[in-house]
């Protein structure tokens, strides 16, 4: 059999410290760009948050979108995009919430499909039809933010029961850090942000929280075997032992992402989108954000060194 | 030498094997799994409706119409009564959450609260000593009408359904007052929706021919009398209307059957009524022979005929400007029954059956497409143990399809991204542990100690990585809403899965191998 290819032949000797200051400015930055953005221009909602209207219609013809968006804001509907998805026949309508509640919107689903009726004749394939009333979107948001909040504390109370307090709480930082600057590109980008990308950002959260742990996990076994290494030392060891992993895993993470982004349809564009800037904010973050931050709290390594002082005086 | 007991490796072979046989109908045709043995016959796994086509639907029932409801039958319980004990009262009306009516007689007062007792005994009475009665439902009382109300409402919803012939509904109750329907392949629930929102109360009444009809056009009813409108409007979208008596003659609780048919070639609805309502209705026919009374549907005037002679047999027909299908739909709704509150639709989502299977199309392609990827490159790498993953990683597959099937879990869209990130952390598993095998070789061990220890260590790793994010999605399961629970249930799945094939599997095959081979260096 031939013989299998080695990214790396070696293990890595870098020092990840070096730049740990400029990269925590760096995720500072990202992070607060998110946060203004987020505050400031909002997150794009899709209907399943926001409430209203999506309609998906197939027209026989190659679709008249002007006229199409004449008759349906004739109906007076309040905000109406129509958007075409580029050479097919198929179109999108998008209505904003009605004001009535729930059954204006349902009244309004009735008004489109007869007046595209009338247009367009009974022809009509209708593809996807969404409603949601103002009361669900409203607890989508809340059922998704109580289910991502008790899922981060219940990562962080078994990361701190394995690991420590120290390694839980950074792991979580790291985690919280993937999460906005994803949320943050949403905003920034103007993405439809719907319940597929809530979706792909806790899964993100799983793939930044796997590669914490392995980190994690290695410094423990490291800190069994070489008592008397610096902290900071020991988390470059631990980093570079794992490098390789890291490097494989993610790169086929990544790699399968990249093949949702490029085959995945339409319907899947926004959870691989999310997932792809993920996988790299992920894998950075475990590098530079969790490690050093854990460095931080052990207060530059010093409660590392005394906590190992104190086992080996009890033993 | 790493020594697996023989009885282990029959085990985890059986297992593999189940899982494969009961994964694949998932995969083939329902005609191909119709001809398979029995044996073989294993359930498919239940598509989501955004993956085959179909139509969701999320509707309330309005509890506080049924609030509204019982406070206003309760006020006409209290007229009655009190009429009949020749009680002296005023001011008999709801007020908030209860019925209040103040006597007229200071004295009445000990009578006045043993009568109203009599009413309904679920309700609370308090006569205060300036004369005003009040009667009121603790919370668990309302509580307990609420939820009769909604098991009423999901039975005749089901009713409803399954007179439409929808193949495989699903009807449950949702949270506290919401009905979940899901109707595998109907791409137009517009049909469905109006025959659910509709309450369908039916009820004969007597029209009053004491209203003049300048009294009826000002809004004026008599006494005992209320202003009804036709069901139909006219062309200039005025509509009709009539002046019937409050009391209702017969109910449309006691009709038994109603069925669509033809009179003189115009499509009329038939009705029959149980023995009461037969009594009821024969009764009233014959009193008032001549007379005009009227049919309502959820208070509008759905036909006003005169009564020619009396109906002694309990059934007859209603006659009303119908078409086939107005006639179809109503004689549906009155066979099934009644709503006991308004319905109201929350939440649609329609996906079209081309939709959904481009969906599938797409996602699966791409899945095939990032899973060969993966699987070449991990030949690259690791060349044979490369090959031992992919295996590992079908049979994860395999595993994750065959107990969702056996559960009868729905795989959805948002489902198909948990399977992504259940693969994705099974890859991590094998990675973890040939990295660990190349490392342990470079600190100078033979291969059999290199594998025994690197298989030691990284499934340390591989547990607690595991397990936090299995708990990551316990918690997405018991919080999250539809198609985050769907996320959280393959990922769950593929995350337990993958301790069997990605560990125990991989550790099986590479030992075997080893034994086999017994090479002087690992190939990887």
């Amino acid at each position: 059999m031939f013989r299998p290819v080695r990214l790396l032949s070696k293990v890595p000797k870098v020092d990840y410290f070096r730049f740990h200051k400029l990269c925590f400015a760096l995720s500072v930055a990202l992070c607060l760009i998110s946060v203004v953005s987020i505050a400031v221009r909002g997150l794009n909602y899709g209907v399943d948050f926001a409430g209203g209207v999506l309609i998906e219609v197939r027209t026989p013809g190659a679709p008249d979108l002007a006229k199409m968006r004449a008759d349906i804001g004739a109906l007076n509907l309040g905000d109406v995009v129509l958007q075409d998805f580029g050479g097919s026949n198929d179109v999108l309508i998008r209505i904003e919430r009605q004001t009535g509640g729930e059954d204006a919107e349902m009244a309004a689903v009735l008004k489109v499909r007869e007046t595209l009726a009338k247009t367009l004749g009974g022809n009509v394939e209708y593809r996807r039809v969404e409603v949601v009333g103002p009361k669900v979107g409203g607890e989508l948001i809340q059922d998704g933010i109580l289910a991502v909040t008790f899922s981060l504390t219940g990562i962080m109370a078994y990361m701190a029961f394995r690991f420590g307090w120290r390694a839980g709480t950074a792991g979580v930082v790291a985690i919280l850090h993937d999460c906005l600057t994803t949320v943050g590109l949403f905003s920034v980008t103007g993405l439809q942000f719907d319940l597929n990308v809530l979706a792909a950002v806790v899964t993100i959260a799983g793939i930044s929280i796997n590669d914490t742990v392995v980190i994690d996990d290695r410094i423990r076994e490291n800190a069994r075997k070489f008592k008397r290494m610096d902290f900071r030392e020991l988390i470059n060891l631990s980093v570079n032992q794992t490098m390789a992993r890291t490097v494989v895993t993610n790169g086929l993470v990544f790699l399968a992402t990249f093949a949702l982004v490029l085959f995945g349809g339409p319907v899947l564009f926004g959870f691989s989108f999310a997932m792809l800037w993920g996988v790299i904010a992920g894998t950075y973050s475990t590098i530079y954000v969790a490690a050093p931050l854990e460095w931080y709290l052990s207060n530059r390594g010093k409660a590392h060194a005394k906590e190992l002082q104190a086992e080996a005086g009890s033993t | 030498m790493i020594q697996i007991q023989r009885w282990k490796i029959i085990v985890v072979a059986l297992l593999c094997v189940w899982g494969v046989l009961y994964a694949l109908p998932s995969f083939m045709p329902r005609a191909v799994v119709d001809q398979l043995p029995r044996w073989l016959h294993a359930d498919r796994i239940n598509l989501g409706l955004d993956l085959q086509g179909g139509s969701h639907l999320l509707l309330e029932v309005d509890t506080r119409a049924v609030k509204v409801d019982r406070l206003q039958n309760l006020v006409d319980d209290v007229r009655v009564t009190f009429r009949n004990q020749r009680l002296n009262y005023t001011d008999l009306g709801v007020d908030g959450d209860a019925v209040s009516v103040r006597l007229r007689d200071l004295n009445d007062r000990e009578k006045v609260g043993t009568a109203l007792r009599g009413i309904d005994p679920a309700a609370t009475v308090v006569v205060s000593p300036e004369g005003v009665a009040r009667l009121t439902y603790t919370e668990k009382a309302w509580e307990d009408r609420f939820t009769a109300a909604i098991q009423q409402s999901l039975e005749i919803v089901r009713r409803r359904i399954d007179e439409t012939g929808t193949r495989e509904p699903t009807i449950v109750r949702h949270g506290k007052d919401r009905i979940l329907v899901q109707l595998p392949g109907v791409d137009d629930p517009e049909r469905i929706k109006r025959l659910l929102g509709t309450t369908a109360k039916m009820s004969f009444h007597l029209v009053d021919i004491r209203a003049s009809q300048a009294d009826i056009e000002a809004g004026r009813a008599p006494a005992g009398s209320m202003i009804v409108e036709n069901d139909r409007a006219a062309p200039d979208g005025r509509r009709e209307r009539l002046a019937v008596l409050r009391r209702v003659a017969v109910s449309g609780e006691n009709l038994t059957d109603s069925q669509p048919t033809f009179n003189n070639g115009e499509p009329v609805v038939s009705f029959r009524f149980d023995a009461i309502g037969a009594r009821k209705f024969a009764e009233v026919t014959t009193e008032n022979t001549n007379k005009p009374f009227a049919i309502l549907l959820d208070n509008r005037v759905i036909s006003a005929p005169n009564i020619r002679e009396p109906i002694l047999g309990g059934s007859g027909i209603i006659t009303g400007g119908f078409t086939v299908q107005s006639a179809n739909e109503l004689a549906l709704l009155l066979r099934a029954g009644a709503l006991p509150a308004p319905l109201k639709v929350l939440e649609e989502r329609t996906v079209g059956p081309d939709l959904g299977s481009d969906s599938i199309r797409a996602g699966t392609v791409a899945i095939i497409i990032g899973y060969a990827l993966i699987a070449l490159l991990m030949v690259v790498g690791y060349g044979l143990f490369g090959i031992f993953a992919n295996v590992t990683l079908i049979l994860n597959i395999a595993f994750t399809i065959a107990i969702m099937a056996g559960l009868g879990a729905t795989l959805t869209l948002p489902g198909l991204a948990g399977m992504v990130l259940g693969l994705a952390m099974s890859v991590d598993a094998n990675v973890l542990i040939y990295e660990r095998m190349r490392e342990e070789e470079r600190l100078g061990r033979s291969p059999f100690p290199a594998v025994d220890v690197s298989f030691q260590r990284a499934y340390v790793t591989i547990v607690d990585s595991n397990l936090t994010t299995l708990i990551a999605a316990l918690f997405l399961y018991a919080l999250g809403s539809g198609p985050v629970r769907g996320f959280a249930v393959t990922l769950g799945i593929g995350i337990a899965c993958s301790m069997l094939t990605a560990v125990t599997v991989t550790r099986m095959l590479v030992v075997g191998w080893l034994k086999w081979a017994k090479p002087k260096q690992l190939p990887i």
